[in-house]
């Protein structure tokens, strides 16, 4: 199945996702440069990868989220083309207002980069039906930028509509209302802070990422 | 504009001493004019000429089976296997972390990254080694503050993870404190890329930001000590843009796949200037530059400033004839600017033209060749006489000691600083500061095999004697290496000294190389690169001496490596190495005594080796389940450290009839600490006695805290909140 990574000038998890589609695919991603208009046909699933796109000048993801690239990239999320954005990705996402809400500065003001407990929240999504029996994970988080802000009224119909599919568990950032990880309506558009690509590989101290991965493949 | 006039007092402004303009005034045969002058004060500086230190590291041992490259280049270069080589550099940025801490620390990173991908590498880990002043000094604060955050800063976006370092507080860093980062990157062995400018003819590219008026004289600048009042000299500090060092990595990485590129050096200390002579010089050719088209960010630059400019994230290149523009296509896809500022001639001079006048025309050779080297006077730091246990009183309370010694600013958990940084960007961290293991381990990507790095030094020990201190800050990296069962391979080093022109100091230098040189040559562990930061010193008052060193080994087979962490309930602990109560110089004596007499520890560098020879086996012949070096604080914290990486408490023997502190809290050197199932024991300590190592089973894991005996027993609770709580209350407070 042919999957893409969408390259911003300074992504730096775009490898790191790229292994990952790999593993679950058996079969190496496109890497699609930010300056390209189209995302080519036969790709099934886009993950918009970590990093600091545009070295978080101006605000998180506002850059990049008017590159070339992403006029195709809303178009295609429209007609149900799955896409992730990973931390640095999930800011992208809100930022193109494929996702709602924004990505404040942490509450603590400071970088936070450590092992992150999270609780699966709906287990019926496209992004998460390998966690069923699994009532927690834990993934990496590295980010800066990583306060979920959105009013009431948006908070609350996430949480009506079941498209929480992350919390935090022990809040790193102040997130509203524990919030780590969240769909849009059809469910296929999904963005989350911590870094799933990074919890691959027994020797990254755990596996729990390759369930997202596989959950959206199998979907397909 | 006329030319001004060179005077007394302009020389003595650039650093430079009469007699080094007399050499100046010969090797041209006529007065230099200004540019010419701030040219040879840049390359002459302490900075960039090494000078009252050359014939020093002359010394050091820097051969070795697995050298690519050694000194002299902008970073050392080992063979690592299977057509991989390691490239790795240490470098300070002391002056400008003290004057502005965030810019000093994130262009410290900034430069360090540059000299490793200058040389074809990818950038693969980031370390560093700060030592602040006493927390209760007013600024200690603000200064971890920026200097984390600087270092966060740069080295999160570039997205290169920072895996590891080393923390100091004392008050010898209150008006200096030292900011020195390493970084290790991964290249082919038949793709590396070096300095020398070859051929005639060629053209010379500028690529990366344009040249502004920051940084201008940073290099005399941070050859020179303090007055007290470094916010004078805050115009001189660059500024980073980790944005634009991203896109210059990418590119030049990029553009490194193609044969475009001839030589290349990065734009660091002295800018324009160190860049164009290091690849004229090396290259034994002349260098013509017409200075209007570089790049500028400011309209107006004179040649003088873009020439001394140490704007950040710029680079300096060679390109083969022909292949121009694809070397600019690949600029233009990264966004950087990037222009052909002149050529490399026959002439064997630097030539400059501003504006259709030539407006410098000197000799290449004497900038780099004639460069002062001062063998300046030196005194032997005296002698301590070791500290018999006896002389050192018990704690009145051993278990309170503990705690104390836990929660010091020595020995107390970095989570609030590593939390910082993005340690496993990258997704190849396989060990991190997040273990508290002894070195960080690296995978090399799509195989499995490691780097190991570490950082060590103990200034505690180098000033009470500099050769025994310089001696354990290699013997303290090649243990941490052997601890994770890397190979250990070869080391860099930042050596940050005071003032060089007052004897003791030299003497400390001298001492402290010597010290780490003999530990090169018993290990076989050579130098492959360094810097030395000299004039750390404010209103006189001179820094510990601090030879920090980083050390790199390679483990071959990731499932058989050493962690912190692996202890078992019911495992036995076992000791390796002799313990005979060395209390001199240690964390007891300054924390619970609030002294800091007597001899530091000698290291016998036989017995260590044997000691990480043996240790090594046992972890790639699965003996052990976990392992830690004894440093700082002794074997009791060693032993408490290990117990909560592994969240398993551990019962240790008493020894005798005591009194223990000297047992506990005593910092022998060549020592480990073994984790090891019931039935690997003996073993594990009869193998240790057929090679004359010392071992002995010295307790037990189980239970939820750690005990010795009717002597002292904690929880692990008790224990992780001294240790973790020390430096978030401090910060916070």
């Amino acid at each position: 199945m042919q999957t893409a990574v969408i390259v911003f000038p300074a992504s730096n998890c775009d490898r790191d996702a790229a292994v990952a589609l790999k593993k679950v695919t058996g079969r190496d991603p496109l890497l699609i440069w930010h300056r390209d208009t189209s995302i080519p046909g036969d790709v099934r699933f886009v993950v918009i990868p970590g990093g600091f796109s545009y070295g978080d000048y101006l605000r998180s993801g506002a850059i990049a989220a008017r590159s070339p690239i992403i006029r195709d990239l809303v178009a295609r999320a429209g007609t149900g083309l799955p896409v992730a954005g990973f931390c640095n990705g999930f800011q992208i996402l809100t930022e193109t207002g494929l996702l709602p809400g924004a990505l404040l500065r942490n509450r603590g003001l400071k970088f936070v980069c450590r092992a992150q407990t999270l609780a699966v929240t709906n287990i019926e999504s496209r992004y998460t039906s390998a966690y069923a029996g699994m009532d927690h994970v834990t993934f990496p988080v590295a980010h800066h930028d990583g306060n979920y802000f959105a009013d009431d009224g948006t908070l609350n119909r996430l949480e009506q509509e079941g498209r929480v599919l992350f919390r935090y568990v022990g809040n790193p950032n102040g997130s509203a209302r524990d919030i780590a990880g969240i769909c849009n309506g059809a469910g296929n558009v999904f963005g989350m802070m911590p870094h799933p690509e990074r919890a691959v590989d027994p020797l990254h101290g755990g596996t729990d990422g390759l369930g997202l991965f596989t959950s959206i493949v199998e979907s397909l | 504009m006329p030319d001004p006039e060179i005077t007394p007092d302009t020389i003595a402004e650039h650093g430079l001493s009469e007699d080094e303009y007399q050499v100046i005034l010969e090797r041209l045969g006529r007065a230099p004019n200004l540019i010419e002058l701030g040219i040879f004060s840049a390359m002459w500086s302490e900075h960039c000429s090494y000078k009252s230190s050359r014939r020093h590291l002359q010394k050091f041992l820097t051969a070795g089976a697995r050298v690519i490259q050694g000194p002299g280049e902008n970073a050392g270069v080992i063979d690592i296997d299977d057509g991989d080589a390691a490239i790795f550099k240490m470098e300070s940025h002391n002056h400008p972390s003290c004057i502005e801490p965030y810019q000093g620390a994130a262009t410290g990173v900034g430069g360090i990254l540059r000299d490793v991908f200058t040389m074809g590498a990818r950038p693969v880990a980031l370390m560093n080694a700060l030592r602040f002043g006493a927390p209760d000094n007013h600024g200690t604060k603000s200064l971890i503050d920026g200097v984390v955050a600087g270092i966060a800063g740069y080295g999160n976006c570039v997205g290169v993870p920072t895996v590891g370092g080393e923390t100091n507080f004392h008050p010898g860093y209150n008006g200096n404190i030292l900011v020195n980062v390493m970084c290790v990157g991964l290249a082919r062995t038949d793709n590396i890329f070096y300095c020398a400018a070859r051929g005639v003819g060629n053209p010379v590219f500028y690529v990366g930001s344009r040249t502004g008026r920051d940084g201008i004289h940073g290099a005399t600048m941070a050859s020179a000590g303090f007055d007290g009042d470094g916010g004078e000299k805050r115009p001189t500090v660059q500024v980073g843009d980790p944005f634009t060092g991203k896109l210059l990595m990418e590119a030049c990485l990029e553009l490194m796949a193609t044969d475009a590129i001839i030589a290349i050096q990065d734009m660091g200390a002295a800018g324009l200037t160190s860049s164009s002579v290091e690849m004229a010089n090396k290259g034994g050719v002349g260098i013509e530059l017409n200075l209007d088209h570089v790049p500028q960010r400011d309209r107006n630059m004179t040649a003088y400033e873009m020439m001394l400019s140490e704007s950040q994230e710029r680079m300096l290149m060679v390109i083969r004839p022909g292949r121009e523009q694809l070397a600019l296509d690949i600029f233009q896809k990264w966004e950087l600017d990037a222009a052909s500022i002149g050529q490399t001639t026959d002439t064997g001079r630097m030539v400059l033209v501003h504006h259709g006048k030539t407006v410098c025309d000197i000799p290449v050779a004497p900038l780099a060749g004639d460069a002062p080297d001062y063998d300046r006077p030196r005194a032997s730091t005296k002698k301590r006489v070791p500290l018999p246990v006896a002389d050192v009183p018990e704690p009145r309370d051993y278990r309170d000691a503990l705690l104390r010694i836990m929660g010091c600013p020595d020995i107390a958990s970095r989570r609030w600083i590593w939390e910082q940084y993005d340690r496993h960007v990258m997704a190849d961290t396989i060990d991190s500061s997040q273990s508290g293991g002894d070195a960080a381990v690296i995978r090399i990507h799509n195989t499995h095999k490691a780097i190991a790095i570490t950082t060590d030094v103990t200034p505690r020990y180098c000033h009470a004697d500099p050769y025994e201190g310089g001696k354990q800050a290699v013997a303290e990296t090649w243990r941490n290496l052997s601890a994770v069962g890397a190979d250990p391979i070869a080391i860099t080093n930042c050596l940050n000294f005071g003032n060089p022109e007052q004897p003791e100091i030299m003497g400390q230098f001298v001492g402290c190389i010597e010290g780490m040189n003999a530990a090169c040559r018993v290990f076989d562990y050579p130098v492959v690169s360094g810097n030395v930061s000299l004039y750390n010193e404010t209103d006189g008052a001179a820094i510990p001496p601090t030879p920090a060193v980083g050390g790199i080994g390679l483990i071959r087979d990731l499932s058989r490596r050493g962690t912190i962490s692996g202890a078992e309930e019911g495992d036995t602990l076992i000791m390796i190495g002799e313990t005979t109560g060395r209390l001199g110089s240690s964390v007891y004596l300054l924390r619970i005594m609030g002294r800091e007499d007597g001899a530091p520890p000698p290291v016998d560098l036989e017995s260590e080796k044997i000691n990480g020879d043996y240790v090594r086996q046992l972890i790639r012949n699965r003996r052990v389940n976990a392992v830690h070096d004894c440093s700082d604080g002794g074997l009791i914290v060693a032993a408490c450290e290990m117990a909560l990486a592994a969240n398993t408490g551990v019962a240790l023997n008493p020894v005798g009839p005591g009194p223990h502190h000297g047992w506990l809290f005593g910092e022998d050197q060549g020592r480990y600490l073994l984790a090891t199932a019931a039935r690997s024991v003996n073993p594990v300590i009869s193998t240790a006695r057929d090679l004359g190592i010392k071992a002995c089973s010295i307790g037990t894991f189980g239970g939820t805290g750690v005990s010795c005996g009717d002597i002292l027993e904690v929880s692990l609770a008790e224990l992780r909140t001294a240790h973790e709580d020390w430096l978030p209350d401090f910060m916070e407070s």
